[in-house]
């Protein structure tokens, strides 16, 4: 279908966006589109008006000072083409590379996937292993909202319809923590039917604060607190990892639909936290 | 405020492969549907609603683009390249010359978006694997071919183009 009509507005900075979003209750941010314009052609978004954050300069930053920035604009082959960002988090490359297609990674944004929420995405839950945290702006003032505190449900997250995502903030793994990514993708979509994001941090040969991050499987980025108990104090042997393979299930709601029901999404969901952990 | 109202037209303008063209679209109207019906260009097609076929696959400032993913005004003052710009002085660019020497098509369908794409894949990897290339013309999809003569037209345009690099636009 052609998208419903709406207002455009291309902002020039922050403070423009947020008075366009402040002034009109519909207004939906346009970042690199390829998750917001498809749902648009379909009609299950029908914003009144789209506020374009592409050409804002502060949103394009990408460096890494005491901690890992991401600015909200910054495409995925930006930062998967960051030598220091995609040395110090090699699971964003390996992510990067599984996700969408040569044209979503030319110009889809890491800062669009968090605050889109897809409960098939891959990015949120590899933002929410590396424990990471956004920025947000309002016309009242800026906040942060912690990885473990901003997915509510799916396609929803705790940032208000007012605010803005302006960055994603990654602390440095300490060195020697292990990470990686595993996914089952859809044929048809190529989206995560699981997925599974782990980031295990080892401290003389022993594991500690393992963070497992499901995707696909529940509807939305979902630690299996189970998996992590099993690993948290282990030397992440094939032991250890079959351990945590056993019980990553544990306690999450795994979802189901025509492709994979019930059991088979928890089958996938054990194969692939064993290849995550088996490759980090 | 700048921009347009609902279901007004705003003036827009870009550089279509060179040169400068101007016309009046509502802010909803696609890029592809832009190029197609009103600069005429029809070497682009449409062949899904779910973004996900790449027959529409175009250029925009350097950036492999699927054009029914993009509003036409999202590009006012961009530079877009689509397939009837590949073509210099009526040499064909590489990547056409493959898939006419490897029978890269049939219908022809999917085939300005797969050479646009196959173009864009090179650039980021002059010498990719099968596999990688294979990989990287996932958002593409072809229907007759069953992609064997498009992934040899793809190695044929690389193994040209390391030795006759194309001067870019």
């Amino acid at each position: 279908m052609f998208p419903s009509s709406f207002a455009y507005h291309r902002a020039a900075s922050v403070a423009d966006a947020l008075a366009q979003l402040d002034a009109n209750e519909d207004a939906k941010i346009l970042a690199g589109g390829h998750s917001l314009i498809p749902a648009m052609k379909l009609r299950l978004a029908m914003p009144s008006m789209l506020v374009d954050i592409g050409r804002i300069p502060d949103l394009k930053s990408l460096y890494v000072g005491d901690e890992i920035h991401i600015g909200a604009m910054a495409t995925y082959n930006e930062i998967r083409d960051h030598e220091e960002i995609a040395s110090l988090l090699p699971i964003l490359p390996q992510a990067i590379a599984v996700l969408g297609d040569q044209q979503v990674r030319a110009r889809g944004t890491f800062g669009g996937a968090v605050a889109h929420a897809d409960p098939a995405a891959d990015l949120p839950a590899v933002f929410a292993a590396l424990n990471g945290r956004v920025r947000v702006q309002g016309s009242a003032g800026e906040r942060e909202i912690a990885a473990d505190d901003l997915f509510v449900d799916l396609w929803t997250t705790s940032i208000e319809p007012n605010e803005i995502l302006t960055e994603v903030i990654i602390p440095i793994p300490e060195s020697g923590t292990r990470m990686a990514y595993a996914k089952h993708p859809h044929p048809a979509s190529g989206y995560a039917v699981v997925g599974v994001a782990a980031v295990v941090p080892m401290r003389d040969g022993t594991v500690h604060d393992a963070r497992i991050l499901v995707t696909g499987a529940t509807s939305k980025p979902t630690r299996s607190t189970a998996a992590e108990g099993a690993l948290n104090g282990s030397v992440l042997d094939a032991d250890a990892i079959a351990q945590a393979v056993a019980v990553v299930a544990e306690g999450l709601d795994v979802n189901a639909d025509t492709y994979a029901n019930v059991d088979f999404r928890s089958h996938l969901l054990r194969v692939m936290t064993k290849r995550a952990l088996e490759s980090a | 405020m700048s921009g347009a109202e609902q279901d007004t037209t705003q003036r827009i303008t870009m550089t279509v492969n060179g040169e400068v063209r101007s016309a009046d679209v509502e802010p909803r109207t696609l890029l592809v549907h832009f190029l197609r019906d009103q600069l005429g260009l029809t070497g682009t097609h449409v062949g899904c609603d779910t973004s996900q076929c790449g027959a529409c696959v175009v250029n925009v400032d350097g950036i492999t683009t699927k054009s029914c993913t993009m509003f036409a005004i999202q590009c006012d003052g961009a530079s877009v390249q689509t397939i009837e710009g590949l073509a210099k002085n009526g040499a064909y660019h590489p990547m056409q010359e493959g898939f006419w020497e490897e029978h890269g098509l049939q219908c022809g369908y999917c085939t300005p978006g797969m050479i646009m794409s196959s173009i864009a894949l090179l650039e980021r990897n002059p010498n990719p694997t099968e596999e990688e290339i294979r990989h990287g013309l996932e958002g593409n999809i072809c229907r007759c071919t069953g992609y064997q003569n498009i992934v040899r037209a793809v190695q044929y345009a690389a193994r040209k183009m390391q030795e006759e690099p194309v001067s870019a636009d």
